[in-house]
């Protein structure tokens, strides 16, 4: 496909959901229609992409004309013909569709190792992958370097599991090796059940084969003929990509038998995971491959010792694997030259909540959480203040203004009570309340609690009705020490990660908003976000007595004349917030 | 019914035999778990039923119980959680006249789910409808989308 002008269409969950299939079908009527010279139709390829980062200005397409690249952002299918037109084939592009400033700062600090192909290359197109080396790296572990030297060089590069607790990938590699078994698995963990997290889901809507060569090479470290991708159900597009992905790399002879003639067979099955977060967890994930209730068990054994059918088992996370093509490409002192001295590499993070620039982020291990919010992520929507940044999920912690200067790998970020996790970082602003983020993150591991540990499974209930009396107003004095107390037992008394962690949330807020906690034990939501704790009024001045705000009350509990302030009848209201959000003049208060 | 179940149990003996996938074809062919269809399962490959609803009440993906000809899913992601997420679900509760634990209208036109994450978090609140992705969700807009689906659904 080497012609002079290409057109990209971002084409991830985000791009799709805002109209990018739409888009692309545009271009390609477009460029078939009669008054376009035939020499631009000869010159002029077109194809998808996976997700370019900054989903947030969706539809994203790029259009690369003599090597030069010129990116538009929030494109719809009637904006074509324009581009078309004026850029295509008249050679001048359209300044005022064009990406600005933010677009450009959000890439600057990033450095892009996993995600280096993703947004660039047709996903579906294993042409495009190979265009730009892929599968070399599967050809030069098959043909110069034995098991050994790939593990050695996983260990060299410093390479650790992205998938949250970060154990080194080639110490586990080389103890699946060292496991004498006549069969042995290697699984790829993609139940990214994080809420606020989709790293896992990009990579592989944007470079399936990227996955595959990573499990590949992995399959040959440990000697595993079959592997598995557990994948979430909740990511259609991603299983179909990848399940294409699978296919054309077994008709050029990468999966199969007899790869590359050195007698060496290896073939990757998808599993679709039934939605159940615990199964994230290596052992409850085995058990779920197995057909059974995904439920943990006690380690050791350690899957790579007993893991799925009872045989070794690698499980390594989607990332993780991405690395893998990369490293072997381009060496471990590459790879490590990025990163701190214990957290080596990149991470790819879903940077969300309020921060201008939401999307998809990679950045080198240690740049500062300031960095990230301020430079990639442009600051707080609306000029409001940042109240705190919450990473690793369900699992993690809060990190406050006054600590933006850590750095952000492993180590820095247990110190202070979060961790890296899989890569969920939320901004939260002064209109979040830390009471409700902590209990809404309570909600999520109660409920995909798997039952097993009385302490989890018990213990999580009991917090959560505690929390739950307190964002409702009804809170008792001694909560505040009760949730401490019953936290630390859950996390001490628990089998496995989910149990764990599921307080630190609550134990984190504690720690670092008491005030707000307390402040609840009164009878007042400082964020006004909690919405049992809330009375709406109408402020008379500012009411024009428009009556949108009667018109939105699904309750009627809105009256008053046309050009006269209305009221609301407490009694009657159900807090919904939908005068709130509808009243244009500022004129409904809450309390 | 019962062709298709024999055909499922077969593809099931031959397979390695797991119990989820038997589930998963099994829903994928009623769109959802017909409690005889595990009782004809128990009987025909000498597992006991309970290992069926065992797995069944544990994975969210499953249903026991038919659903509605349109499907909301409202996203509940973190990401959704503080963009406004909570109202849209009231809201659309409120609409469809559905009760705290009741997901299925009484006219069986609509189901509305919540979801952990879709990992569309750069674009929350999401809603997806019938398997189409919304983003940056209002309660305005999805106001808007399901009047289309009510007068979709009344022809």
């Amino acid at each position: 496909m080497n012609k002079n002008i290409t057109i990209q269409v971002c084409m991830g969950t985000g791009g799709i959901a805002a109209g990018g299939l739409e888009v692309l079908d545009a271009f390609e009527s477009l460029m078939k229609e009669k008054n376009i010279p035939a020499e631009f139709k000869k010159e002029c390829s077109m194809h998808k992409v996976g997700c370019r980062g900054l989903c947030a200005r969706d539809v994203l397409v790029d259009v690369i004309a003599d090597n030069r690249r010129t990116i538009y952002q929030y494109i719809k299918p009637e904006m074509v013909e324009r581009i078309v037109d004026e850029h295509v084939v008249g050679g001048n592009p359209v300044s005022e569709w064009q990406v600005d400033e933010d677009y450009h700062k959000f890439h600057e600090k990033q450095v892009k190792v996993v995600l280096s192909d993703c947004g660039n290359i047709d996903p579906e197109d294993i042409n495009a992958y190979m265009a730009v080396d892929g599968y070399k790296a599967v050809e030069k572990v098959f043909t110069s370097m034995t098991p050994e030297e790939v593990i050695d060089m996983m260990k060299k590069s410093g390479l650790r599991g992205r998938g949250g607790a970060g154990f080194p990938t080639g110490v586990k590699w080389e103890a699946c090796r060292k496991a004498e078994a006549s069969q042995k698995y290697i699984i790829c963990n993609a139940d990214e059940g994080d809420p606020g997290a989709f790293m896992d889901r990009a990579v592989i809507e944007g470079n399936p084969h990227a996955v595959i060569e990573g499990m590949v090479i992995g399959a040959y470290a440990i000697g595993a003929s079959k592997g598995y991708v557990y994948i979430r159900a909740e990511y259609p597009l991603a299983v179909e990509r990848l399940k294409k992905a699978i296919k054309d790399a077994k008709e050029r002879g990468f999966l199969g038998k007899n790869i590359f003639g050195k007698g060496f067979d290896f073939d990757i099955k998808i599993k679709l995971g039934a939605g159940a977060f615990v199964c994230g967890e290596e052992t409850a994930l085995i058990a779920s491959i197995e057909g059974q209730r995904g439920m943990p068990r006690a380690k050791p054994p350690f899957p790579v010792h007993r893991g799925l059918w009872g045989k070794p088992t690698v499980i390594n996370n989607v990332e993780t694997l991405a690395n893998i093509p990369y490293i072997i490409k381009k060496g471990h002192e590459w790879f490590s030259s990025y990163g701190t001295e214990k957290s080596k590499g990149t991470k790819v993070f879903a940077l969300t909540g309020k921060v201008k620039n939401t999307g998809l982020i990679e950045v080198p291990m240690g740049i500062t959480l300031r960095e990230i919010i301020y430079d990639i992520g442009g600051g707080i929507e609306g000029g409001k203040a940042l109240k705190a940044v919450q990473t690793g999920g369900p699992s993690g912690g809060c990190i406050t203004p006054d600590m933006l200067d850590i750095n952000v790998d492993y180590e820095s970020l247990a110190k202070v009570g979060s961790i890296v996790g899989s890569g969920g970082m939320i901004a939260l602003d002064e209109d979040d309340c830390m009471v409700n983020v902590a209990k809404y993150f309570l909600q999520f591991t109660q409920s995909e609690s798997c039952g097993k540990c009385v302490p989890c499974r018990i213990g999580t209930k009991r917090l959560l009705e505690i929390m739950d009396r307190i964002t409702k107003g009804s809170g008792r004095q001694g909560d505040i020490e009760l949730l401490e107390k019953l936290s630390s037992d859950i996390k001490a008394a628990s089998l496995c990660g989910l149990g764990q962690t599921a307080p630190n949330p609550v134990l984190s807020t504690i720690k670092y908003f008491r005030e707000e906690y307390e402040a609840h034990l009164q009878g007042k939501c400082p964020a006004k976000a909690c919405r049992e704790m809330l009375t709406y009024h109408i402020i008379e001045e500012f009411c024009k007595g428009c009556g949108a705000c009667l018109r939105a009350c699904p309750a009627g509990a809105i009256t008053g004349e046309k050009k006269k302030p209305h009221k609301i009848a407490p009694e009657i209201c159900i807090k919904c917030g939908a005068c709130f959000d509808v009243c244009k003049f500022k004129a409904v208060g809450k309390e | 019914m019962e062709e298709t179940l024999k055909s499922l149990a077969n593809n099931f003996k031959e397979k390695e035999g797991n119990i989820i996938s038997l589930l998963q074809e099994t829903q994928d062919a009623f769109g959802y778990i017909p409690e005889e269809a595990v009782y004809w399962f128990s009987k025909e490959l000498d597992i006991p039923a309970s290992n069926f609803f065992g797995v069944a009440t544990f994975y969210a993906q499953f249903y026991l119980k038919p659903r509605g000809k349109n499907i909301i899913t409202a996203c509940c992601g973190t990401a959704c959680h503080v963009k406004g997420s909570d109202r849209i679900i009231n809201n659309l509760k409120r609409e469809l006249n559905l009760a705290d634990e009741q997901n299925t209208t009484e006219d069986k036109k609509f189901t509305l789910e919540q979801v952990a994450c879709v990992g569309a978090c750069s674009i929350a609140p999401v809603v997806i409808i019938n398997k189409r992705v919304y983003g940056k969700m209002s309660t305005d807009k999805m106001a808007r989308e399901l009047k289309v689906l009510k007068e979709g659904s009344d022809e």
